[in-house]
C-alpha cells in the first residue's frame, strides 16, 4: 500500500480553482520533489494535504496510510503523521519554543495512546536535535519563532519535524530566503531523517535545494496538474530550460 | 475557516462550571434602602456610634447623588437600570459559628468550599495559605490567626476589626476611597456588611500570602464588601482575592471597596482572580461588579502592586488605582480581562503621581470572544509636584472571532515637564494562520486558542503568586472553552 495516494484532486481557495486534477503516489522511503512556476498550485497542494480549512477540495480523493485524509481535521492529520514545514512559520508570542514542541509531541503521543513525556525526558532529546541543526541554545526558551531570523525560523521547522518524527514530511519552499550555510544545515537535518518508514515531499522553486537533498522523483506542476515526472536529472533540465512543458514528454510517468 | 469559527464559538459557549447553590437558613433584612436599614445593619453588627454616623453620612450623600445625577454613565457599558429598593442589603448565615475550630462551621458550607477547591480543611491549611472565607456577608472561618498574631499581623474580618481595633479603623477608613468618591463607593460605605482587614506592623514581612475567598450565594442579595489593608513602615504583605459564585437568574449587584495604605518603605501586593457568574450565552443573569479599589503610597519608597485576572461577571466596572504620594513611590497595575458571550468589561487603572521620582507601570491585556465587549480605561496624571515622574503603559487587545469588540481610552495628563511617559498599544486577532500552525502540530483547536491566549497574558501571569498563576491559566482555558474560530 502506498503511503500517500492522491487521485484527481481538485481544490480551490477564495473561489479560485487552483488544483485541477492532480495525481500523485508516494511510497514510504521515497523523496519526491515538486517544482513549478509561481501560482501553479505547489503551496495549495501542501495546504490541502495538511488539511488547512481555507482550502476547499471540490473533487478527488486522498488516502494516507489507507485512511481518507480529506475527512481529517488538521490536528488529526498531524497526529496520523503528516507534517508541514511552513514557508512562513508563525510567531506565537509568550509561548516558549521547547514548551510548544513538547506540547505538540504529547498531543501526538496521546493520540496514539502513549504516555506523555515530561520535561526531563524531553529536554536532552530536544537539545541534541538542536545541535544537529546548529541552533543556538538560547533559542530553547525563546517564544515560538519570535525574534527568530528567517534562517532560524526554517531551522526551527526542521527541528520540530525531527522531534515529531512524521511519516510524511512536506517541505513548503523551505529553501526560500536561506543563505547557503543555512541551506546546508537544513538539508543535513532532512537527510538525517531519511529512512525506509518516512517519505518527503519537497516543494521548491529552485534546483539549488536538490543539490543537497537528492530526490527519488521530480514532478513538474503547472496550472494545477502534474505535467511531467522524472528522476533527479529532470530538476537540472528545468533549471536549464524553464518550466515550459515540452510536448514530447507529456504522458505522465507515475512513480511506482 | 468556518469550522475554526465553529470551534471558537464552541469554546465561548462552555457552561459555567461552578454553578451550585448552598442551602443554608438565612437571616435577611427586608428589601429596600433607608436609614432604618443602615441602622439595622449597624446594630446587628454591634458597631460603635462612630461607624453608624459614618454610614448614615454616606447614605445621605448617596441619596443626594441618586437624586441629582444617578449612577455614572461614562463607562462604555450597557447596563439595565438597577432598582436599588428591590435589593436586600443584609443577609447572614443563621448558625453563626465560633471561629476557633472548623468543626463548628456548617458542614454544608464546608462542602461548598470543597467544590470550589478552597483549602479550608486541615491538610490543605499546611499549603501556607491563610483563608478568611467570606460567605455572603459574614466571615465564618479564619485560619492561621495564631501564627500571624505572633508577628503582630492582624488579619480578620472587617466586623471584628471594628470591635477590636477601632483606633485603626477610625484612622484609616475612607482615607483612600472617601464615601464621596463615587456612586458605588457611597452605597458601599452606607451598607457594607463585612470584608477583610489587614494590618502589618512596622518592619514585619508577612510570612504567608493572605487569601480571601468571596462567594455570593443568596439570590438577589447584593454583596457589599469592604477591605482595608495597612502596611506600616517597612512592612510587606501579599494579599490574594479569589472568587466564584453559583448560577442565578437575577442580576446580582456587587459593589465592593478596597483601600490599601502603604507607609514609608512598605509594600503591598494585591492579586485577584475573579470568576463570578458571567450570565448565560444570551446575557441573562450574571454578576454586576462595580468595584472601587485604590491604594495610597503614603510613605516614601513605598510600593503598591495590583494584579488582576478578570474572567467572570456580566458587567465589570473596576479601576484599581494608585495614588503615589510619597517620594520615590511605585505603583503597578497588571491586568488580564476576558469577556466572552455577552460579557462587558470597562476596566483599567489610575496612576496619580504626586511625589517626586514616582514611577508607575501599567500592563493591560484584554481578550474578547463571542459578543464580549472589552474596554481599557486608564488615566495617568502627573501633578506639578511630581518632578522626575515616569510611567510606562502597555495596553494590548486580543480578539477571538469577529463579533466581539475591544476599546481603549487612555487619558494622560502631565503638569510637570520633567515627566517621562511611554505608551504602547496593540490590537491583534487570533489569526487563522496561528491556529492552523498549532493544529498542524497536533494540538486541538481549543488547546491552540488556549495556548495563544496564555502566551498573550504571560507578562501578567508571571506577576501572580505561583499557585494563583496556575489557577488563572486553567480559568482562562475554561472561560474560553467552546469559543474557537
Amino acid at each position: 500500500m502506498a503511503l500517500l495516494e492522491i487521485q484527481d484532486l481538485h481544490a480551490r481557495v477564495e473561489g479560485h480553482e487552483i488544483l485541477k486534477g492532480l495525481n500523485l503516489t508516494i511510497n514510504a522511503g521515497e523523496v519526491h520533489s515538486i517544482m513549478g512556476p509561481n501560482g501553479s498550485g505547489k503551496s495549495t497542494l501542501a495546504a490541502v494535504l495538511a488539511r488547512r480549512e481555507t482550502y476547499e477540495v471540490t473533487r478527488g480523493r486522498v488516502l494516507f496510510n489507507g485512511k481518507d485524509l480529506l475527512e481529517m481535521k488538521p490536528e488529526d492529520a498531524a497526529c496520523e503523521g503528516v507534517f508541514l514545514a511552513f514557508q512562513y512559520p508563525v510567531e506565537i508570542p509568550g509561548i516558549g519554543n521547547a514548551y510548544f514542541v513538547r506540547s505538540a509531541m504529547n498531543a501526538i503521543r496521546k493520540f496514539h495512546g502513549q504516555d506523555e513525556l515530561d520535561a526531563m525526558d524531553f529536554l536532552p532529546l530536544y537539545k541534541e536535535r538542536m545541535k544537529i541543526l546548529e541552533m543556538d541554545d538560547k533559542l530553547v526558551n525563546r517564544s515560538v519563532n519570535e525574534g527568530f531570523s528567517g534562517g532560524e525560523k526554517k531551522r526551527n521547522e526542521i527541528l520540530q519535524m525531527a522531534m515529531l518524527e512524521p511519516k510524511l514530511a512536506i517541505l513548503d519552499e523551505t529553501d526560500s530566503g536561506l543563505d547557503i550555510d543555512a541551506l546546508r544545515i537544513v538539508a543535513k537535518g532532512v537527510n538525517a531523517m531519511r529512512g525506509p518508514d518516512r517519505a518527503f515531499l519537497v516543494i521548491t522553486h529552485y534546483q539549488r535545494l536538490l543539490d543537497y537533498i537528492t530526490p527519488d522523483f521530480v514532478h513538474v506542476l503547472v496550472d494545477g496538474k502534474i505535467v511531467r515526472s522524472g528522476g533527479p536529472e529532470l530538476a537540472l533540465e528545468l533549471e536549464d530550460k524553464g518550466y515550459g512543458p515540452s510536448e514530447a514528454d507529456v504522458p505522465q510517468a507515475l512513480p511506482a | 475557516m468556518s469550522s475554526t469559527v465553529e470551534t471558537i464559538r464552541g469554546l465561548a459557549e462552555q457552561d459555567y462550571k461552578w454553578g451550585f447553590v448552598t442551602d443554608i437558613a438565612e437571616d435577611r433584612a427586608p428589601k429596600g434602602l433607608s436609614e432604618d436599614i443602615v441602622r439595622l445593619i449597624s446594630a446587628r453588627k454591634g458597631e460603635p456610634e462612630f461607624m453608624l454616623e459614618w454610614r448614615l453620612n454616606a447614605l445621605r450623600h448617596w441619596f443626594r447623588m441618586a437624586k441629582e445625577e444617578g449612577a455614572p454613565t461614562w463607562a462604555n457599558l450597557t447596563i439595565a437600570p438597577i432598582d436599588y429598593q428591590n435589593i436586600s442589603y443584609y443577609s447572614a448565615p443563621k448558625k453563626k459559628p465560633q471561629l476557633e475550630s472548623l468543626d463548628q462551621v456548617d458542614p454544608e458550607l464546608l462542602r461548598t468550599y470543597e467544590k470550589l477547591g478552597i483549602p479550608l480543611n486541615e491538610q490543605k491549611m499546611f499549603s501556607g495559605v491563610a483563608v478568611d472565607a467570606v460567605f455572603d456577608s459574614v466571615s465564618v472561618a479564619t485560619t492561621f490567626k495564631g501564627k500571624l498574631a505572633e508577628m503582630g499581623v492582624i488579619f480578620c474580618s472587617f466586623s471584628e476589626a471594628v470591635q477590636k481595633h477601632p483606633e485603626l479603623i477610625k484612622k484609616y477608613l475612607g482615607t483612600v476611597v472617601p464615601h464621596t468618591d463615587n456612586f458605588y463607593a457611597a452605597l458601599n460605605a452606607a451598607v457594607f456588611t463585612d470584608g477583610s482587614f489587614v494590618y502589618v506592623p512596622k518592619g514585619v514581612r508577612c510570612p504567608m500570602e493572605l487569601s480571601t475567598y468571596f462567594r455570593i450565594n443568596a439570590a438577589e442579595t447584593g454583596q457589599f464588601e469592604r477591605t482595608l489593608i495597612i502596611a506600616d513602615e517597612g512592612a510587606y504583605v501579599s494579599y490574594l482575592e479569589g472568587c466564584t459564585a453559583p448560577i442565578r437568574d437575577e442580576n446580582q449587584l456587587h459593589a465592593a471597596v478596597v483601600e490599601l495604605i502603604a507607609l514609608d518603605n512598605a509594600q503591598i501586593k494585591y492579586s485577584t482572580v475573579q470568576n463570578w457568574y458571567p450570565g448565560d450565552k444570551e446575557g441573562r443573569g450574571g454578576i454586576y461588579n462595580f468595584v472601587t479599589k485604590r491604594g495610597k503610597c503614603l510613605g516614601v519608597n513605598s510600593k503598591i502592586s495590583w494584579t488582576q485576572v478578570e474572567t467572570g461577571s456580566a458587567i465589570t466596572w473596576k479601576y484599581p488605582s494608585c495614588i503615589l504620594q510619597g517620594d520615590n513611590s511605585v505603583g503597578e497595575f497588571y491586568s488580564v480581562a476576558l469577556t466572552n458571550n455577552r460579557q462587558q468589561a470597562d476596566t483599567g487603572t489610575k496612576m496619580i503621581h504626586i511625589g517626586k521620582n514616582t514611577r508607575s507601570t501599567i500592563v493591560s491585556k484584554g481578550i474578547s470572544a463571542g459578543y464580549g465587549q472589552n474596554t481599557y480605561r486608564g488615566q495617568v496624571k502627573i501633578l506639578k509636584s511630581a518632578t522626575g515622574a515616569r510611567n510606562y503603559t502597555q495596553c494590548d487587545s486580543l480578539l477571538i472571532g469577529d463579533r466581539c469588540g475591544a476599546h481603549t481610552f487612555p487619558y494622560i495628563e502631565v503638569r510637570n515637564a520633567s515627566a517621562r511617559m511611554e505608551h504602547e498599544a496593540s490590537t491583534s486577532k487570533i489569526g487563522e494562520n496561528q491556529l492552523f500552525y498549532l493544529r498542524q502540530r497536533g494540538l486541538t483547536a481549543e488547546n491552540a486558542v488556549s495556548m495563544i491566549v496564555n502566551g498573550f497574558c504571560k507578562t501578567v501571569f508571571k506577576e501572580l503568586p505561583m499557585e494563583f498563576a496556575v489557577e488563572a491559566q486553567k480559568l482562562l482555558g475554561v472561560s474560553l472553552e467552546g469559543s474557537v474560530g
